[in-house]
């Protein structure tokens, strides 16, 4: 194709719009693929999706994503974190003669949110060396009641959790802790509490017995929303999968769009053109292939020898080069093989090696560049399909994945949408994209389905 | 399958030599060449379901944990000495692996799998049963055969018939609104009918509550007969939907798109400017050369339908051969993978031998063997 040739083209295409729709689509996923491997590296990835409750804890479980309040009229709590770095703390310390030491931490915060939050959670640190440090916990309400939550002694790390607390749950009249402490006493219906909106205070008083002993928490509302696009049952960021899903299906759909239908050409022009057994050896590999059922003999090697998904990508090309496409391809090649440019090739002493890549091949471009386009999707669904069965990479987080964890806690059911339709959404659109573009192009090459 | 004409090697064209010798000659290299590509296809298969015989050694350290632990646990067994008691246990193991044949080397083992295959002598399974409580393969198949047929079988019927006359219409109406629409839409089926169903269950289960989430009737079933029907009709409406929906407008593009090229030759150009009607132009001048094309796609339709939509019926619990297959392969239930398997090998050499026959009949122009 000579430079003018390329142009043309790029003007044809611009007359689609469903075309540049599509490329402009598939453009910006490449751009967040990029950008997630630079922020994220792979490495960092990983540990963040297996990190557990380690690396999540400020999240609350399986909660939809906090852009959820733009379009309700009633707030979702968000989820927040009050600690050294960040929320209003005041830390003061009074040390006594005798060594000891009166810590109080005053987390304070706005509450302006119509529900109430998942739970209420306080990480304590402490170092001492024989006598642990004492800590005693109170809340004030905006209208100025104060509730003894609880006291305890203070183990090197603990973790409170007002939901947990069945004391105070007793204390409050039976009511879930994180619902009571926030009810506003002169909610109209109270079977059906409302949150008093305005400014809380937890007071954490604390006394440590020794010299160099210290006590430190953070304090974390748990709401009803987080992030920006929500979390699942092991509290994790679901942006981490999102992000990461897209390098490896584009990854994926690509690589095994470009291997299968580059090495059918290959191998179809080979056959075509030494003819005899190679032509022969490649026919019956093809049907024996085609008695192979596809989506079985992959899901035998996922289960079977391995999940990784660059053993699933070479079972897929592997599997997908000897089909009827082969034949297609065949076909063509027969007539290229006939015409008088390859004649005159032959007549001047080209090789057959020669014949093959510069003759042969250049000629199928057209129809290539399509075919290699439209089966993205199916390469990218395909991914996603394997990880719906279970057989997804163990190690990568991808959208199929997610789907697979949603199925496995019911989500659909239990009406955690958001879990299932973040990845979907993302799918459909890579499919869409590489779809609308590849129709283009299929009608641009192949002039004879063009449309009035 | 385009190419109806077929010359094989051994046929070379004799004018004096028969129809019948003709035809004979043909169908048999044609059959031994079908049968040596089943019987490698049906043998990689087996290669595959067993991991090249690795599967004996997960096999044998799963007796051997199972059988120990069965063992321990009865209380006779704890009073025997340490040396009568490990004797009975390895003899109890020897026992179950013979029982699964896994003693034979799998070389050897691996020709009579390929041999029983090959003879639908399906035998029974390792791990998995039938509902009924049978480990013959052949029952386990039968069971689960009637929900993949009246699934698959109802939509890719529904599919073809509705794909093709709306098609056909379309080619009337080439450039029309709805020509124009269905082009639009065709790339809606780069997704799969499972990521249909994902929507389906969300919208008409999870949120309107219309429909099930999955299953094949209400647990209990009711008891009416009429209300069984109508549970199940129920029950096949979100699974069918989606696999309707995922190949539509698709299909309905290449038909009229194939369609569009047949009636752009010349000789229903003739037929038009004799004034035939458009019913006639269409059934004898369009449908008539494209049918070898349909009754194509329509056999390999039905092949289709007997290897049921395995994440498809994952996702709806429907239980079919699909989800069976599935479980079978998480099982490592070799039997059951191969027998799924090689029916479908079968049935897929078989339809491919008769074709030939087929386009000879609906087309003239087509001499078997020549």
């Amino acid at each position: 194709m000579t430079m003018n040739n390329l142009r043309k083209t790029f003007q044809e295409i611009a007359r689609y719009p469903s075309a540049i729709v599509g490329a402009v689509v598939i453009l910006a996923l490449v751009g967040v693929a990029i950008y997630t491997m630079i922020t994220i590296p792979y490495q960092k990835a990983i540990e963040l999706w297996r990190g557990g409750e380690d690396v999540w804890f400020m999240n609350p479980k399986n909660v939809p994503p906090a852009w959820f309040n733009l379009f309700t009229a009633k707030k979702q709590p968000v989820s927040f974190v009050i600690n050294d770095q960040q929320g209003q703390m005041t830390r003061t310390v009074k040390t006594h003669s005798d060594g000891s030491q009166s810590i109080t931490i005053t987390y304070t915060f706005n509450y302006a949110y119509d529900y109430f939050p998942q739970d209420i959670l306080l990480y304590f640190k402490a170092t001492f060396k024989a006598k642990q440090p004492f800590a005693s916990l109170v809340w004030i309400t905006p209208d100025g009641r104060k509730i003894n939550v609880t006291n305890f002694g203070v183990p090197n790390q603990f973790t409170y959790r007002v939901s947990q607390d069945s004391v105070l749950q007793g204390k409050l009249h039976g009511i879930d802790p994180q619902i009571a402490l926030f009810a506003d006493p002169k909610s109209p219906d109270p079977a059906n509490p409302v949150p008093l909106k305005g400014t809380y205070q937890m007071v954490v008083s604390g006394v440590t017995w020794e010299a160099n002993s210290d006590l430190s928490a953070e304090f974390v509302l748990h709401g009803q929303v987080a992030g920006l696009a929500g979390t699942d049952n092991y509290r994790r960021d679901l942006m981490v999968a999102l992000l990461w899903g897209t390098p490896v299906a584009l990854a994926f759909g690509l690589l095994a769009a470009g291997g299968t239908t580059l090495l059918t050409m290959v191998f179809s022009a080979i056959g075509a053109w030494y003819g005899g057994w190679v032509d022969g050896l490649i026919q019956r590999i093809t049907e024996v292939n085609m008695v192979l059922p596809f989506l079985p003999i992959l899901i035998m090697i996922g289960t079977l020898f391995s999940h990784s998904i660059w053993v699933i990508l070479g079972a897929t090309v592997a599997l997908s080069i000897f089909t009827a496409q082969i034949k297609a391809y065949r076909a063509i090649f027969m007539q290229v093989k006939e015409s008088t440019f390859v004649e005159a090739a032959k007549a001047y002493g080209a090789s057959n090696w020669r014949i093959i890549s510069l003759y042969l091949i250049p000629r199928m471009i057209p129809t290539l560049i399509p075919s290699l386009v439209l089966s993205v999707p199916s390469f990218v669904f395909l991914e996603a399909s394997l990880a719906v069965l279970g057989l997804g990479d163990p190690t990568l987080p991808t959208w199929g994945k997610i789907i697979d964890d949603a199925f496995n806690q019911s989500a659909l059911y239990n009406g955690w949408y958001y879990w299932i339709l973040e990845p979907a959404v993302l799918l459909m659109i890579t499919g869409l994209a590489f779809a609308l573009l590849g129709f283009a192009l299929d009608r641009i090459f192949n002039p004879r389905l063009r449309e009035a | 399958m385009a190419v109806a004409v077929q010359p094989e090697p051994g046929a070379e064209k004799k004018k004096s030599s028969s129809t019948i010798a003709r035809v004979g000659r043909y169908s048999l290299t044609r059959l031994v060449i079908l049968f040596i590509t089943l019987v490698i296809g049906v043998y990689l298969t087996i290669l595959i379901a067993n991991m090249g015989g690795y599967v004996d050694v997960i096999m044998k350290a799963e007796i051997r944990a199972n059988t120990t632990m069965s063992f321990m646990s009865s209380r006779a067994v704890q009073q025997m000495d340490p040396a009568t008691r490990s004797k009975l246990l390895e003899a109890m193991i020897t026992q179950e692996d013979n029982r699964l044949g896994l003693n034979t080397p799998f070389a050897i083992r691996s020709f009579r799998y390929l041999g029983n295959a090959l003879t639908l002598n399906l035998g029974s399974a390792q791990q998995m049963t039938s509902d009924s409580g049978s480990k013959q393969v052949r029952l386990i198949i039968l069971e689960r055969l009637p929900a993949t047929l009246l699934l698959m079988g109802t939509s890719e019927l529904f599919l073809f018939f509705s794909t093709l006359f709306l098609a056909l219409a379309l080619s009337r109406h080439y450039a029309s609104f709805w020509d124009k629409l269905v082009i639009a839409l065709s790339p809606t089926s780069t997704v799969p009918p499972w990521f249909y169903g994902i929507f389906l269950i969300l919208i008409f289960a999870a949120l309107l509550h219309l429909m099930p989430f999955g299953g094949l009737v209400d647990a209990p079933a009711p008891t009416n007969p009429v209300d069984f029907v109508l549970n199940v009709l129920k029950h096949m409406t979100l699974p069918a939907l989606s696999l309707i929906l995922a190949s539509f407008f698709l299909t309905i593009y290449s038909w009229r798109t194939f369609f569009l090229i047949y009636s752009s030759e010349d000789y229903v150009e003739m037929a038009k400017a004799k004034g035939l009607t458009s019913r006639n132009i269409e059934r004898r001048y369009i449908l008539r050369p494209t049918l070898p094309n349909i009754v194509t796609q329509f056999a390999l339709m039905l092949i289709g339908v007997w290897q049921g939509a395995i994440i498809t019926e994952t996702v709806f619990l429907w239980p079919g051969l699909g989800r069976t297959l599935f479980r079978a392969i998480g099982f490592y239930d070799t039997p059951v993978i191969v027998g799924t398997v090689v029916i479908y090998a079968y049935l897929l050499a078989i339809t491919v031998f008769l074709l030939d026959f087929v386009y000879a009949l609906v087309d003239p122009r087509v001499k078997i063997g020549e």
